[in-house]
């Protein structure tokens, strides 16, 4: 069964297993307004919890994705690279960002759920 | 703490989100967003607030001279009604600022100048009054600009004399309020300088229209870039002399060599010896976009060597790709070349490319 927790950076992590998919939250498609650019990992790639693993760049600015837990980048959204307009559609569903292979689920319990992450974007 | 515009209550109630930018909490972008905003205005019309520019009127009967001093070029003989692209130098031949000084009448000038630089402008060409028989005086004032094809069509309903303007024409109207066929887009518009007591009935009448939409401070940025004109403090400063910043355009020819303006013998003396850099307009080759700061190398080897420095850049939405300004040694500044900009650690392909990326449609005259 997938559940899904939040980081204070605006990440979203659906776990299922030992794996888990990667996006920016709504709120953060919000606050970056249109994306033009995603620049997207290696799959192989091993990340450590507060690495800049990704890089959004809206018309005007770039921001780094950071990596939320440990662990190693599986695959990544193919679909950013012709269309990374699907981040600001759809930010937490087609528009996930990498999968990835957790090293320690129990860096999963130091990340919020989704009524304290609501609650830090207010 | 940064100030705010004196239409700050429309711009939240418009739902703006704020930056700082020159000392004021800027409108960015508003709910249609960057993107849309953009193309809108080159589709439609766009509103813009740039308020934070500032107004500094000059008078007097020595008026023209204290701007011929100021500015390299002869305000003497500027034609009453009509703007002008100029900048002020320091005595090393730097910029001060990037100006439009308009002629009101003979012994009227009106300076509009960059929000970061008001305060320096103003101590500046305070300064320099003591010397002419003439006042300098900063005018509070909104400033809209109304940018677009449908510009022309949308303000001639509000102000019907404004259809008479042609690009870099100028007046005023009897109410005391400013206009001038001019902008930072590349398209044809107006900049409109108003009391702050008219303003929010002006801006709201402009509103009704169907054609306009609030345009934020992100738009205009790429806007700009895409219509290749520079900003300051990112395109140029007070390091970087006109030749080297691509605008010795500005300067009437017979002043390059020597003039009685301030900077005149450091300008001589560098368009003489010339600049090794050349102002150019920069196509990355891939998606990822290309921004200020970022080094040019020839090569995408690690030992290339380094060839310039890109100083604006971003994404452009009327091209689809991203677009860059910067500057290059003059022997690798010619369109289609090939260079290199260093992106997080990352050589991406560009190709040198003549600006503008986008047509400018000013309205010169039927």
């Amino acid at each position: 069964m997938a559940s899904t927790f939040y980081t204070e950076d605006h990440e979203w992590v659906r776990v299922d297993g030992n794996e888990a998919v990667v996006g920016i939250t709504n709120h953060a498609q919000e606050q970056l307004g249109d994306l033009v650019f995603v620049e997207l990992p290696e799959a192989g790639r091993k990340v450590a919890r507060g690495e800049a693993m990704i890089v959004v760049e809206s018309v005007k600015a770039a921001s780094d994705v950071y990596a939320p837990v440990d662990g190693e980048i599986l695959a990544v959204n193919d679909a950013l690279e012709g269309s990374p307009g699907l981040v600001n559609e759809a930010a937490e569903g087609d528009g996930w960002l990498v999968r990835m292979k957790l090293d320690d689920a129990t860096q999963l319990e130091t990340l919020l759920d989704e009524a304290a992450y609501a609650a830090l974007v207010g | 703490m940064a100030k705010q515009l004196p239409l700050n209550a429309m711009h939240v109630a418009a739902g703006a989100r704020f930056g700082a930018f020159a000392g004021y909490d800027m409108p960015i972008t508003y709910p249609l967003g960057v993107m849309k905003e953009h193309l809108h205005t080159r589709a439609e019309a766009g509103l813009f607030d740039i308020s934070h520019m500032s107004h500094i009127e000059i008078t007097g009967p020595e008026s023209p001279n204290l701007v011929s001093r100021a500015c390299p070029y002869h305000a003497v003989q500027q034609q009453q009604g009509t703007g002008r692209y100029t900048y002020m130098l320091n005595e090393q031949g730097g910029m001060i600022d990037d100006l439009i000084v308009s002629r009101l009448g003979p012994e009227r000038f009106l300076v509009v100048a960059n929000g970061a630089c008001a305060d320096k402008d103003l101590a500046h060409l305070v300064a320099l009054a003591g010397d002419f028989n003439a006042r300098v005086q900063h005018i509070p004032r909104v400033f809209l600009a109304l940018q677009g094809p449908k510009s022309a069509m949308v303000l001639a309903r509000l102000i019907p004399a404004s259809g008479g303007l042609t690009f870099m024409q100028v007046m005023e109207l009897d109410d005391g309020t400013f206009l001038s066929r001019s902008g930072y887009t590349g398209e044809d518009g107006f900049e409109i300088g108003l009391s702050p007591e008219k303003a929010e009935d002006f801006a709201k009448a402009l509103l009704q229209d169907p054609h306009v939409e609030w345009i934020g401070l992100g738009a205009r940025d790429s806007l700009r870039i895409e219509a290749g004109l520079p900003l300051y403090g990112q395109d140029m400063d007070e390091k970087t002399d006109p030749v080297l910043a691509g605008l010795l355009w500005a300067i009437p020819k017979e002043l390059r060599g020597g003039g009685d303006y301030i900077g005149a013998s450091a300008l001589a003396e560098i368009a003489t010896r010339g600049v090794s850099h050349k102002h150019v307009g920069l196509k990355p080759d891939g998606k990822a976009p290309v921004r200020g700061g970022a080094l040019l190398f020839a090569g995408e080897a690690p030992d290339s060597p380094q060839i310039g420095i890109v100083t604006s850049g971003g994404f452009g939405p009327s091209c689809g790709h991203p677009v860059a300004m910067g500057r290059v040694i003059q022997s690798a500044a010619l369109a289609g070349n090939q260079i290199y900009a260093d992106v997080r650690g990352r050589r991406l392909a560009c190709t040198i490319h003549k600006l503008p990326f986008v047509p400018r449609n000013y309205y010169r005259g039927d």
